[in-house]
């Protein structure tokens, strides 16, 4: 599903990630674990399409396609859905309309109409309970003045409205207590399926005794360094990142 | 001026002193230029009658010796008064034979509005079917009307028929002096609308749904003037958010409410003229004067305006608090994008005691333009418990546009609680990209923040003007980021 080739990214003239390798097929799940400052959030803005982030080499691949050729939008709509590590803030929009402008511009894109005013209440109901949270949210502005727990539950919840093909959560489980990282992960297993993936992006192994993952990468200095099963995560929870550094 | 202009002013001069000036003489255009003369030949073009007149000249009088207000947060080239024609008969516009005959972006614009064909079609001035008779709607309506007793006519009809009204209210709340642009309208005003509702009577349609009609001609110098007798009640649309273009660079409105005791008017306005092209050649100049006077008790005006076109925008709809327990209210959206120039805002004089102000401004900028709110609330001494609140609001979209907030208040008796409030955001590279994260283009998302942060104010829009309106804040910041 995404195949990522040699791939060089750029803040600011700034090398962060250089000569980064990963391939992850359709029903597989992936965790990046690392450092802080490794370039973990940088791999997920790049494959977003954030355009800060300048690819300066190598190749991002998405079911076939290059996805130098698509706008941020579009790989949206080609169902890439990133959880943000930092949701923003959109005062003045309540999440309701967001989401529902969200899955028309998709649905547009695919060639669809609007969806349906009652499928639409049905699906907001249905998601809300899976991560629950309730109308008095929805009803707010997009992230304002949520608060950290609740920004993240929302990332999972329009993940789930979404329904997207290649999800990636950049460090949703941090700052959620028990309950809520449960949530997370009943999301997420939630979409778990054999045509969708999924790549977390995490520094606890909490999360992955949750959310079981296929494969555990580590990320250091641009590069991954390691990989290997859901082992790998436990064993970089007892040594650290030390180990891994020559 | 040339020679030829020259003898036709000769000729037209001397016919005033020879033969009393009468409308004999054929000619549809005035010569370029001001004067005494050509005032006298507006009016006896319109026969007017003689209080008229003298209303004119005596604005013309006081205009000469004023000089153009400096003091806004604009700049543009100076205006060359003697270099426009102040009248014209009112031409047909040349009728276009079908829709593909029409500039096609104004068409996209139409499309994105969501206007219809037929509507479509009579504001390019296209031939329109008989189906979409805008006769017979107008026949219906004035219909509806006229059982009422509510007089809705052009200015001009007015001054022929209803005279005395004419003369008791015009100027009355924006003297004839009141400032520069003002007393022009006075002296040349071209035409205009006019309306009175009677005593107790709650005007049953949307004034806009009619006024529409009449929306793709209005004038240079227009005039409106609207009486809400005691009792009353109106809601009253003007402008259009179709694209408006006019060969006038210079507008000069003056638009005069009044309100008796109980009585309530709500005053609409969508302004979407020309505002240039992107790099800021051409478009309108838009000096409004526009004042509501709520001249008896627990009388209500309430100004609500969307403010997206013109090069250079200068307007402060108004109320004068006259009657204990009156209310005004300001509600307005002003976007500015390109090389736009905005200067609006409000002024709100407490006279009556209990008269209570509300201020909403949403001002929004992007590209290299300027926006800027000017608000004034003035409570005088005899004005017990007094109460306003303003609150002014600014958008910034890129870092190259300026938002300016110039509040002024005034406050001579202490029982008045006045609350002022104001804060300045941007659009935020990360808002954008987190919507486009999700599916959203940077346009639309614009349109949905945008939207978001007017909501305010575009609720107190008439309902099917309210849904247009939305979509005209997003097309007006087309093209301001990325
Ligand atoms: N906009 C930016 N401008 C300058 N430097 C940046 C910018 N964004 C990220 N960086 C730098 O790039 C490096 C990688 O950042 P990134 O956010 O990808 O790290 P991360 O692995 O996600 O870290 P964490 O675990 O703390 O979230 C860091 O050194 C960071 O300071
Ligand atoms: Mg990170």
């Amino acid at each position: 599903m995404l195949i990522i080739k040699d791939l060089n990214v750029s803040i600011q003239d700034k090398k962060i990630i250089s000569g980064l390798n990963l391939e992850v097929k359709a029903g597989e799940v992936h965790a990046i674990m690392g450092p802080n400052g490794t370039g973990k959030s940088t791999l997920a803005w790049a494959i977003a399409g954030n355009e800060a982030y300048t690819i300066t080499g190598g190749s991002i691949t998405y079911r076939g396609r290059d996805l130098k050729e698509l706008s941020p939008e579009e790989r949206a709509s080609e169902g890439i859905f990133l959880g943000f590590q930092y949701p923003v803030e959109i005062p003045g929009v309540s999440m309701t309309n967001f989401i529902r402008t969200a899955i028309n511009e998709q649905r547009k894109y695919r060639g669809l109409q609007p969806i349906p005013a009652p499928e639409f209440l049905a699906k907001m109901e249905e998601n809300k309970k899976l991560v629950g949270i309730d109308s008095k949210l929805t009803n707010r502005s997009v992230n304002e003045g949520f608060s950290g727990g609740e920004k993240k539950k929302n990332e999972i919840f329009q993940m789930a409205m979404l329904e997207p093909t290649l999800a990636i959560l950049d460090e949703t489980d941090s700052g959620l207590d028990i309950d809520a990282l449960k949530v997370v992960a009943n999301g997420v297993n939630k979409l778990r399926s054999k045509d969708n993936a999924i790549i977390v992006i995490t520094h606890y192994q909490r999360l992955l005794e949750y959310i079981v993952p296929d494969f555990v990468h580590v990320l250091y200095k641009g590069r991954i360094v390691k990989s290997g099963g859901k082992e790998l995560a436990l064993e970089l929870e007892e040594k650290g990142y030390e180990w891994l550094k020559n | 001026m040339d020679n030829e202009e020259n003898s036709l002013l000769d000729h037209i001069t001397q016919g005033e002193y020879k033969y009393g000036f009468v409308t004999d003489i054929e000619m549809e255009t005035a010569p370029k230029g001001l004067n005494e003369d050509i005032i006298r030949f507006i009016s006896s073009k319109k026969k007017e009658p003689e209080f008229l007149l003298e209303m004119r000249l005596t604005a013309y009088r006081e205009w000469l010796k004023m000089s153009e207000p400096r003091w806004a947060h604009l700049r543009y080239k100076p205006v060359d008064y003697q270099d426009i024609h102040y009248y014209a008969a009112p031409k047909k516009k040349q009728e276009l034979q079908r829709l593909d005959e029409v500039d096609p972006e104004l068409l996209q614009t139409f499309e994105k509005l969501g206007i219809s064909l037929e509507e479509q079609k009579r504001l390019t001035g296209v031939a329109v079917d008989a189906v979409f008779d805008s006769v017979s709607v107008k026949t219906t309506f004035s219909e509806t009307l006229e059982k009422l007793g509510i007089i809705f006519c052009s200015f001009s009809e007015a001054v022929q028929k209803h005279p005395d009204l004419v003369r008791e209210y015009m100027g009355s709340v924006v003297p004839s002096n009141d400032n520069f642009f003002a007393a022009l309208n006075t002296a040349v005003f071209s035409d205009g609308s006019f309306c009175y509702i009677p005593r107790g009577v709650r005007c049953p349609i949307e004034l806009s749904t009619y006024f529409r009609i009449n929306a793709a001609r209005t004038g240079q110098f227009e005039r409106t003037l609207i009486i809400a007798d005691e009792g009353s009640y109106v809601s009253y649309m003007e402008g259009c958010t179709a694209p408006m273009r006019d060969e006038n660079q210079l507008h000069a409105a003056v638009v005069e409410i009044i309100a008796l005791k109980d009585a309530e008017v709500k005053y609409s306005t969508v302004q979407n003229w020309y505002p240039g092209d992107k790099e800021g050649r051409g478009g309108i100049y838009n000096f409004v004067t526009k004042r509501g006077m709520c001249r008896g008790s627990h009388s209500r005006i309430s100004w609500t305006q969307v403010e997206t076109g013109s090069a250079v925008t200068w307007k402060y709809p108004s109320v004068i608090l006259l009657g204990d327990h009156s209310v005004g209210e300001f509600y307005s959206v002003a976007v500015t994008n390109h090389h736009q120039q905005a200067d609006t805002g409000t002024k709100m004089i407490h006279i009556g005691s209990h008269t209570k102000s509300t201020i909403i401004s949403k001002g929004i900028s992007a590209g290299r333009s300027n926006n800027s709110y000017r608000g004034l609330v003035k409570i005088i001494k005899r004005a017990q418990n007094a109460r306003n609140f303003s609150q002014c609001d600014s958008l910034l979209l890129g870092d190259q546009c300026g938002a300016h907030t110039f509040p002024y208040i005034n406050v001579e008796n202490k029982s008045a609680i006045v609350e002022h409030e104001a804060t300045t955001s941007k659009i935020s590279d990360d808002q954008l990209f987190y919507c486009q994260q999700r599916g959203i283009s940077t346009e639309n998302a614009i349109g949905l923040i945008v939207n978001g942060y007017a909501k305010e104010v575009l609720r107190h829009l008439p309902m099917e003007f309210a849904v247009e309106a939305q979509k005209l804040l997003s097309i007006s910041l087309e093209g301001s980021v990325g």
